[in-house]
């Protein structure tokens, strides 16, 4: 087991790599660069500042100059500046000599983003145990039936479809929450209280826009779990035994069914960072799904290959804990490995 | 126990789907429609799409960045409502004799927001840096004719040019001047003060959330007086379904809207009309077809002006605008002297179409398209990812379809469009758009040495009397020799038909009736043009934790 | 079978899905008017007798073109599962039967595809690609084996322990034989659910798409454009949102039952 491990360990490394040469051979591949923007195709403006622009971010190299030059930043930390947004750093923050702070774009994206991931992953799992519980215990119930019926709806449904419904009954014709943003507009004035009301206020629907097909789906899960262990041996064991039906439930049965819940958190990691960028784009939320769409628009190749590569190494260790999970939870494949 | 919920919640859910039409009215007390005097302060809400990039206008190039920064810097002259120049920083301005060197007097007794004097040394630093082969702006060549600047006082700036440019004085409406006494030791490219800057117009920067909203406040040293509204806030929505839904629930008050919203949403609610007032503008732009005059058929005069009979051009602006738009016979903005009103834009006339696709040697093959040589007439319209020209574009191809002309239509995101298909003249025909400036040069978009790849003849027009035309164009400063001139260009130009005029469309605003002091109808140079002179009374104002 | 009819969500599945590949076959037959008929004077008509389904901002009828784009809706379903399923199974095959190195290769690439999240991957290429219909069902296709690959892979892993494969091994088949007449049909069941649930997606996915302006694009009808070209306006042309929805809603929701049910009826773990 120890040496799976460190072989997995050892391969993340070759893997990133690979991952950030086919992602940057990708990114260039696209026709076009920065200094192609919408912006740019204005009868006033010149070829030769375009053409200046170009030198200066390198783009007039070969590819595998421009790699070699991203290597090099990369291995020192330095994931470089945004070409779009006029120079702020990619991800973290820079000082000039006068002491301003320029904030980066992933600092300032990814918080959203994994907020609104965190919050949705706790809502998802509280919620979609107790439901799959539920239906599992009560199978075949009418209870069992319309928890089903419901979970698939959420899974069916197409999100932005929703949330514009959504926003238009809680946000227009009725004001119960407000439509789009992240904060008031009097935020600054409002209490430490006010002010963490008011965010979860804004992020009430996005949360559970983008919470919905994930709900859906773990619910199932648990559900077909929970019947699957209901039904073995030593369940009926514990019955026959005379134990507490609710302890058989919720201590036994539970601890049996979550154990390759583990094996979805892990796969769920590298969606941490990933935002949505529809509903990031109804929502007017500046999350990292936005930022990733636009910079893919706008050929901002360092913003592009700092989020690719911030997601690949998370994905590499959720996948990592995923299988771990999934190897251990599963004896025949457990036994597989080590033979 | 737990199935109570789960009830409620499906409930809720279900509740969700059917009360889209049930929309719930605000009550409403307070007069809308009254009149109201003018009055200080208040907040004034927009909604923009994109964020500013950089509020350093000469380097930023988006839009959303020069419209903020328009609130905040000044020029050494302006536009006033009827689009003749009027004073900004300069108060007066002398052309010499020779025509090629202009005197401009500076206001005296002008400061920026933060205190200082702003003097001729300042538009000089400008111009030095505008002109600087190091700074990354792309608009630096109509300056860079100027071959001598000096400042014989600090009021006074004094330029020379090579040879009298036309387009100059123009050219002075749109350079933001900048403190030298800030940027004498930063790098342009670089500054902070792209993010924090200090200008000397009506507003300063006040707060600026990444991602969320840019918030400007009055500047008291303002060069041209105090504007009414305190605040202006401009919150970043990227889609338009949101914004209107922020519109509509009173979140935001102004937002560009579309044709349908304009002519079928709100007339059919009484209750937004009452709250919210519609303005049209027509804008300084126009869309059009382009054929790619390098390639088979389209080198042929008679296919180009037969494929302008057969586009219906005002069943385009009633389909696609609604009716708000303009068909236009000439490059030029409807209203203005460049524009030739002898010219009349081509009718749609099918006969005629095919008349002249017969004299150039198509004839209707066995599956009723035109063929010549063995060859089908069939063509592919490229477009960017824009509603109304892909709509247009549909359009487009119903109409040729009806006289035998095979056309297929192809969306492409901006960037590929531009590098795979405009640069290379991989292209049959393109439906884009122009957006220009005041002035009526036209040097760039059609003179032929204006094909190279990047530059904007990328249709490959050329014609000499055309070139001679443009040339004249730029060196005669007499208006009304100017006028002729670019009629004549006009009069050419649609004769040659290298592009087909489809429409002049009408910029749409709909900004909530609090606001106040808006030109009604919308004059020459646009219902913005005095925004500074807006006002919300104070009755009509939202809660705000008092500001001034 | 009669478990079949016993699990009311299958059917339930199998009846919509029914009723919309129907609707797709039929179109050219009931479609009261051509889905690309511009009309600009009946511009944004509400459900009326003429149009049941109202036209749209060209006036094109809505109901039309609703059933064209199920012929869309379906094609890219099946299509980009075609391509996804077809990769996972001959890839997961490899990785389960060989084992040893090829399968650590295999399962790196997987792990390296999915590294980069699937919707960002398909947004970066539709942006660069025209977004038409082929290269739309394309890269999605391209973007979703994986999870196919990984249930293939499982299977024949805990497969290969049987006694039926060692005899057949004994016997001296060869390798193919035994991934096709062996391996492969007793893995049918996760592949057979994974297709059905993977169309779901693929209609989902297309009308995102669609939504960001990637999608499929006009003048070719699809659920998902119908519903993007109305959403400015959901409350006045609420039959642009309404009718688009509930199809995508309807037509994902029976993929997806039919493909639970099936899971359920299949699986030879459920008593």
């Amino acid at each position: 087991m120890i040496t799976y491990l460190i072989k997995r360990i050892l391969w993340m490394f070759p893997m990133l790599i690979g991952i950030s040469l086919i992602s940057f051979f990708i990114m260039h591949l696209a026709p076009g660069d920065v200094t192609s923007t919408e912006a740019s195709f204005n009868p006033k403006a010149s070829e030769e500042s375009r053409q200046k622009l170009r030198e200066i971010y390198n783009l007039d190299k070969p590819v595998i100059v421009q790699y070699g030059l991203w290597i090099k930043r990369i291995s020192q930390l330095d994931f470089g500046n945004s070409f779009a947004s006029h120079q702020r750093p990619v991800l973290w923050q820079s000082k000039d000599k006068n002491g301003n702070i320029t904030k980066g774009l992933i600092q300032e994206a990814l918080p959203i983003t994994l907020l609104i991931n965190l919050l949705g992953i706790t809502v998802i799992f509280s919620i979609s145990i107790m439901l799959g519980t539920l239906s599992a215990v009560k199978q075949n119930s009418w209870v069992d039936k319309s928890i089903t019926l419901f979970v698939f709806i959420g899974f069916a449904i197409p999100g932005f479809w929703l949330a514009l419904l959504l926003m238009y009954w809680t946000g227009v014709s009725n004001q119960w929450l407000p439509i789009s943003g992240l904060h008031s507009l009097n935020y600054q004035n409002l209490s430490l209280f006010g002010q963490f009301t008011d965010l979860m206020k804004h992020l009430l629907l996005p949360v559970f826009i983008s919470s919905l097909s994930g709900l859906a789906g773990i619910s199932l899960y648990v559900r077909n779990g929970m019947l699957e262990i209901l039904n073995q041996d030593f369940i009926t064991t514990a019955r026959s035994k005379g134990l507490n039906e609710k302890k058989i439930v919720f201590v036994h049965a539970l601890k049996n069914a979550i154990l390759p819940l583990i094996t979805i958190i892990g796969l769920s990691i590298p969606g941490l960072i990933g935002g949505s960028v529809i509903s990031e784009s109804i929502f007017a939320i500046p999350g990292m799904g936005k930022l990733f769409y636009d910079s893919v628009l706008m050929r901002d190749f360092p913003v592009i290959m700092g989020i690719l590569t911030i997601g690949s190494v998370l994905t590499l260790i959720g996948n990592l804990i995923a299988d771990l999970g999934y190897a251990w939870a599963d004896p025949r494949i457990r036994k597989g490995i080590t033979k | 126990m737990y199935y109570k919920n789960i009830n409620l919640y499906s409930f809720i859910l279900f509740l969700c789907l059917f009360s889209i039409g049930c929309s719930q009215d605000k009550p409403v007390g307070l007069n809308y429609q009254a009149h109201y005097d003018k009055e200080d302060g208040g907040r004034l809400i927009n909604a923009m799409t994109g964020e500013p990039s950089n509020l350093i206008a000469m380097i930023a190039g988006d839009s959303a960045s020069s419209a903020i920064a328009n609130n905040i810097f000044n020029s050494l002259l302006k536009y006033d409502k009827s689009l003749n120049y009027a004073p900004d920083i300069a108060e007066s301005w002398n052309i010499s004799n020779n025509q090629k060197t202009i005197t401009f007097k500076i206001r005296k007794g002008l400061y920026w927001a933060d205190g200082e004097k702003l003097t001729s040394k300042d538009v000089m630093f400008t111009w030095k840096l505008v002109t600087n082969p190091d700074t990354r702006t792309p608009y630096a060549s109509d300056y860079q004719l100027v071959k001598k600047a000096s400042t014989p006082d600090p009021y006074t700036f004094k330029v020379t040019y090579q040879e009298s440019y036309a387009p100059a004085l123009d050219t002075w409406t749109s350079l933001h001047i900048l403190p030298e006494h800030l940027l004498r030791n930063e790098d342009i490219n670089n500054t902070y003060f792209s993010r924090k800057p200090v200008g000397s117009n009506y507003y300063i920067l006040d707060n600026w959330k990444s991602g969320q909203q840019v918030s400007l406040t009055r500047n008291s040293r303002s060069i041209n007086g105090k504007a009414n509204i305190n605040n202006l806030i401009s919150r970043i929505i990227p889609d338009t379904s949101s914004q209107f839904m922020e519109l509509i629930a009173d979140n935001i008050d102004l937002m560009s809207i579309n044709p349908i919203q304009f002519k079928r949403v709100f007339p059919s609610r009484k209750d937004l009309r009452d709250k919210i007032g519609l303005y049209k503008e027509l804008g300084n732009g126009y869309t059009y077809l382009g054929f790619n005059l390098k390639k088979e058929p389209f080198n042929d005069r008679r296919v180009r002006k037969a494929l302008n009979f057969a586009i219906d051009k005002n069943e385009i602006v009633k389909g696609v605008l609604l009716g708000l738009g303009e068909p236009l016979a000439s490059p030029y903005k409807p209203g203005t002297r460049w524009n030739n009103t002898k010219l009349k834009p081509y009718q749609y006339d099918s006969n005629r179409a095919l008349n002249l696709l017969s004299e150039a040697g198509y004839k209707k093959n066995k599956d009723g398209l035109l063929e010549k040589n063995g060859k089908v007439l069939r063509f592919e319209i490229l477009t960017n990812q824009n509603k109304q020209r892909e709509m247009t574009a549909v359009i487009i191809q119903r109409r040729l379809k009806e006289i035998g002309v095979d056309v297929s239509i192809r969306v492409i995101e901006w960037a590929s469009f531009i590098n795979q298909f405009i640069k290379t003249g991989d292209f049959d025909v393109v439906v884009l758009g122009w957006s220009l400036s005041l002035d009526p040069d036209q040097f760039n978009i059609w003179h032929s040495t204006q094909q190279g790849p990047g530059q904007f003849n990328f249709l490959g027009y050329e014609n000499k009397r055309v070139d001679t035309l443009l040339e004249r164009g730029r060196l005669e400063l007499d208006v009304s020799k100017r006028e002729k001139i670019y009629h004549e260009f006009s009069d050419i130009l649609l004769d040659d038909s290298p592009i087909v005029y489809l429409y002049a469309g009408y910029g749409l605003s709909a900004i909530n009736k609090r606001v106040r002091g808006i030109n009604r109808p919308s004059p020459p140079a646009g219902i913005y043009h005095n925004s500074y002179d807006w006002f919300i009374p104070k009755i009509l104002r939202r809660n705000e934790i008092s500001d001034n | 079978m009669k478990k079949f009819i016993g699990n009311s969500l299958a059917l339930a599945g199998l009846v919509i899905i029914t009723i919309v590949l129907l609707a797709a076959a039929l179109a050219p037959f009931i479609a009261p008017y051509d889905p690309n008929f511009i009309d600009i004077e009946s511009i944004l008509i509400a459900p009326s007798y003429n149009h049941i389904m109202g036209t749209d901002g060209l006036g094109r009828d809505v109901f039309s073109r609703m059933l064209y784009g199920a012929q869309i809706s379906l094609l890219v379903g099946f299509v980009a599962v075609g391509i996804s399923t077809g990769i996972g199974i001959i890839l997961g095959s490899i990785a389960g039967f060989y084992r040893g190195w090829i399968d650590s290769f295999i399962m790196r690439i997987v792990d390296i595809v999915l590294s980069i999240p699937s919707f960002f991957l398909i947004l970066a290429v539709i942006a660069f690609l025209t977004p038409s219909i082929w290269n739309i069902m394309i890269v999605i296709g391209l973007t979703s084996w994986m999870g196919v690959t990984r249930l293939v892979r499982a299977e024949f892993l805990s497969l290969r322990g049987r006694e039926f494969v060692m005899a057949s091994e004994a016997m001296g088949s060869s390798d193919i034989k035994i991934i096709l007449l062996h391996l492969l049909p007793n893995s049918m069941t996760p592949i057979i659910v994974s297709s059905v649930l993977g169309i779901a997606s693929a209609v989902l996915v297309e009308s995102g798409l669609s939504f960001l302006g990637l999608g499929v694009q006009a003048p070719t009808a699809s659920w998902g454009n119908i519903l993007t070209d109305g959403k400015e306006y959901i409350q006045f042309a609420w039959w642009l949102s309404l009718f688009p929805g509930l199809a995508i809603l309807l037509t994902v929701l029976g993929y997806n039952l039919l493909g639970e049910g099936l899971r359920d009826i299949l699986d030879p773990k459920n008593k």
